[in-house]
């Protein structure tokens, strides 16, 4: 990366910047050359920032108020919602803000999957991303178990029964995430504590992610490479802040409408009925965002084997910058890719229908269908494609196809006819 | 390949589409009420609280709890909005234990504004034991725990109907059309002029629903009116702020915009060039 040497205007600023070079950073920062073709799927890494800080700071908040004990959980939440000043706001932005947060990275990774962002050179941005994945379904889990109502519970029960499947040493490791022989007191502190630990591992992996991608840089939704600190990047700031900001704004309003007006429409009722361990509910779904992940767990009619299929359709994604064998980054020029991307959408959809109904009859054949070709996609299909899929030619350069506008091509056109007569298609 | 794969999404999507129809459970539609508390500017109807109210204490309050409401939330602004005094004279009705005193004893007292609303059994277990083996629950967010929410409730209210006919129901047991599997522990609770209004509104069921049912979405809820009024106030303040960020941002950008019009420029000067040029051998331009 060769970008112009910064350096700090005042005496002051330079002895600081050689000494601890943060200025530097922020110069750097700033002036982050980005493809100038991005388009609004690209607004989503900071829409992502945002979120993850709205959690942390209303949990921060939460915690001064929450008690995390059995008897009393349940009931402190109550008196946040009614007695803490703003108390119901703080909670609903929060538990909303979870939903908002996992919306979201849908749409980022599912962007990163249409323009192939995991591909050669940004493995590593894509892998330390399904880390912070990973580890806020973990944290999302945990805190879905600390309003002890009825779905923490059984959700709680249902999740770390799946650790006993493991062979030989599986009840020896439930008891010891359990902290006892079951879902209950201690479970809850440490669930607690480890919601509040989270969060900011996630936050050390975002600086990591952000590091790692200001190496390559930006992919673009043409998938080339661009030139940087050419007419083909602008700086970050103002360009992309601004365009950052407004679409930020645009999330934050449907964010806010949920708070506002539909906040209790993404949990489930269930969770307003304080836990009992002696009534089980006749449905026990997890959120919505990791319903696709229960879909599969169900579908696969052992135990241990569900438990594997489960945890293997994420852990495959860690594979996919080499399971994608494809040069072509961008499905723009990828004809058929572009439709299994699609069909994937659509699996990935169905899987977490699926996941909410009851895993009998038509639901349970529908599952199995729909695991069976999420591994097929990922699995067959993708190292195949790249090897046998014909894709389209690439522009040259990202600037190729900002020339496709119409007038332009028209002028090229009346130029070339000017001089080669009929064979205008020849020129290029 | 191509026309395969085509096909072969297309087969998928023809088969997975009539089934996701088909499979719909059957649903039975809940009874509705033009509820004024719900949409942007839902705010409660006071005197069907203050009606709820007395409802609650008056027919459920025997054995349903509603531990999270204290008296005070009764005079508050946005609730039933008794005067304080009133809340106080309610609150006084009942008795709870307090203590210990300076000479370690427990006594009972008068309940205040502060104290939580007095529950009818002391233990879940006491209250199972009362009432057949089943718990009547509590109250306090019964509107948001049940699927349909206050639509539920309401159409339970109504439910109850005479069982179908070869339909075995035990002794205790009665039939609501609304309940899941139709079996409910609690008879009938509200009829025609059970209770008596002091504003003089007719006494039916239905309307003696509504109002409980509205007592409960607001103990659910304490904070709904604010909830609304500030939602409101928040969109429209975003509405504003996208306006200005998205002119600003055009501003901005328009910098960039100008360097693609120079391009374009560029090219332009490209055919006047070329223009000139007319004439001569396109080959030894360059």
């Amino acid at each position: 990366m060769s970008e112009i040497k910064y350096i700090p205007k005042s005496k002051l600023a330079q002895w600081f910047d050689k000494r601890l070079p943060l200025l530097t950073l922020s110069h750097h920062l700033m002036e982050y050359p980005t493809p100038k073709n991005l388009n609004y799927w690209w607004t989503f890494g900071g829409i992502l920032t945002f979120c993850l800080i709205t959690q942390i700071v209303t949990g921060l908040v939460l915690a001064m108020h929450y008690v995390a004990h059995v008897d009393h959980a349940f009931e402190s939440i109550e008196h946040i919602m009614r007695d803490v000043n703003y108390g119901w706001l703080i909670r609903y932005v929060h538990a909303n803000g979870a939903s908002m947060f996992f919306l979201a990275v849908y749409i980022h990774i599912f962007r990163s999957l249409f323009y192939g962002s995991y591909k050669e050179p940004r493995e590593v941005i894509w892998i330390i991303g399904l880390l912070i994945y990973i580890l806020m379904m973990a944290t999302a889990f945990m805190g879905y178990v600390l309003p002890w109502g009825q779905m923490s519970f059984w959700g709680a029960t249902v999740i770390t029964n799946l650790f006993s499947a493991i062979p030989f040493i599986g009840e020896s490791i439930t008891t010891w995430l359990w902290g006892g022989y079951s879902v209950d007191n201690p479970t809850l502190n440490r669930f607690y504590s480890l919601h509040y630990l989270l969060p900011f591992l996630i936050f050390g992996l975002v600086v990591l992610h952000i590091w790692a991608l200001h190496i390559p840089g930006n992919n673009n939704p043409v998938g080339i490479d661009v030139k940087k600190n050419s007419n083909e990047t602008m700086p970050f700031h103002p360009y992309m802040v601004m365009k950052d900001l407004f679409a930020l704004l645009l999330f934050i309003t449907l964010f806010l409408w949920f708070v506002f007006f539909a906040p209790n429409a993404l949990g489930h009722p269930d969770n307003y009925i304080e836990a009992n361990p002696l009534v089980t509910p006749a449905h026990i779904v997890p959120e919505w965002y990791l319903l696709p992940f229960y879909a599969i767990l169900r579908a696969i009619p052992s135990k241990l084997g569900g438990v594997i299929f489960m945890f293997a359709a994420i852990f495959i994604l860690m594979l996919l910058p080499w399971l994608d064998t494809s040069k072509v980054r961008s499905a723009i020029f990828r004809p058929i890719y572009k439709k299994l991307f699609w069909l994937l959408v659509f699996v990935v959809i169905l899987l977490g229908y699926l996941g909410a109904k009851p895993p009998e009859g038509i639901y349970l054949i529908l599952s199995r269908l729909a695991t069976a070709y999420y591994f097929i996609h990922f699995l067959l299909i993708l190292p195949l494609l790249g090897r046998y899929e014909k894709t389209d030619p690439l522009p040259r350069s990202i600037s190729d196809p900002v020339l496709d506008k119409p007038g332009m091509i028209n002028k090229f056109k009346k130029v070339a006819v000017t001089y080669e007569g009929e064979n205008a298609s020849s020129f290029k | 390949m191509l026309v395969l794969l085509n096909r072969f999404f297309i087969v998928i999507l023809i088969f997975l589409v009539p089934f996701s129809v088909f499979s719909e459970e059957k649903k039975i539609d809940l009874l509705e009420t033009n509820w004024s508390f719900n949409g942007l500017f839902g705010t409660f109807d006071r005197a069907s609280l203050q009606r709820g109210y007395q409802v609650y204490q008056e027919v459920c309050s025997g054995c349903h709890s509603v531990q999270h409401l204290s008296y005070r939330n009764l005079s508050e602004k946005g609730g039933p909005e008794f005067s304080i005094e009133e809340a106080k004279a309610f609150a006084s009705q009942f008795e709870i234990e307090d203590g210990p005193n300076s000479e370690g004893e427990m006594f009972l007292r008068n309940a205040k504004l502060s104290d939580k609303f007095v529950k009818p059994y002391p233990n879940i277990e006491a209250s199972t034991a009362a009432n057949g083996g089943a718990y009547p629950p509590d109250m306090s967010v019964l509107a948001k725990a049940r699927a349909g929410g206050v639509n539920y409730i309401y159409s339970l209210l109504l439910g109850y109907e005479e069982p179908p006919i070869d339909y075995k129901l035990d002794d205790g047991v009665y039939y609501n059309k609304y309940m899941p599997g139709n079996k409910i522990k609690m008879s009938e609770p509200i009829s025609d002029g059970i209770v008596e209004y002091l504003d003089g509104t007719e006494t039916t069921k239905e309307q003696i629903a509504k109002d409980v049912s509205t007592f409960l979405v607001w103990a659910s809820e304490p904070h709904l009116e604010s909830q609304h009024r500030m939602g409101f106030k928040v969109i429209i303040y975003l509405i504003i702020l996208i306006t200005l960020v998205y002119m600003s941002k055009q501003k901005v950008w328009s910098q960039f915009v100008t360097k693609k019009n120079e391009e374009e420029e560029t090219f332009d000067k490209i055919e006047k060039v070329v223009t000139e040029y007319e004439g001569e051998d396109p080959k030894t331009f360059k």
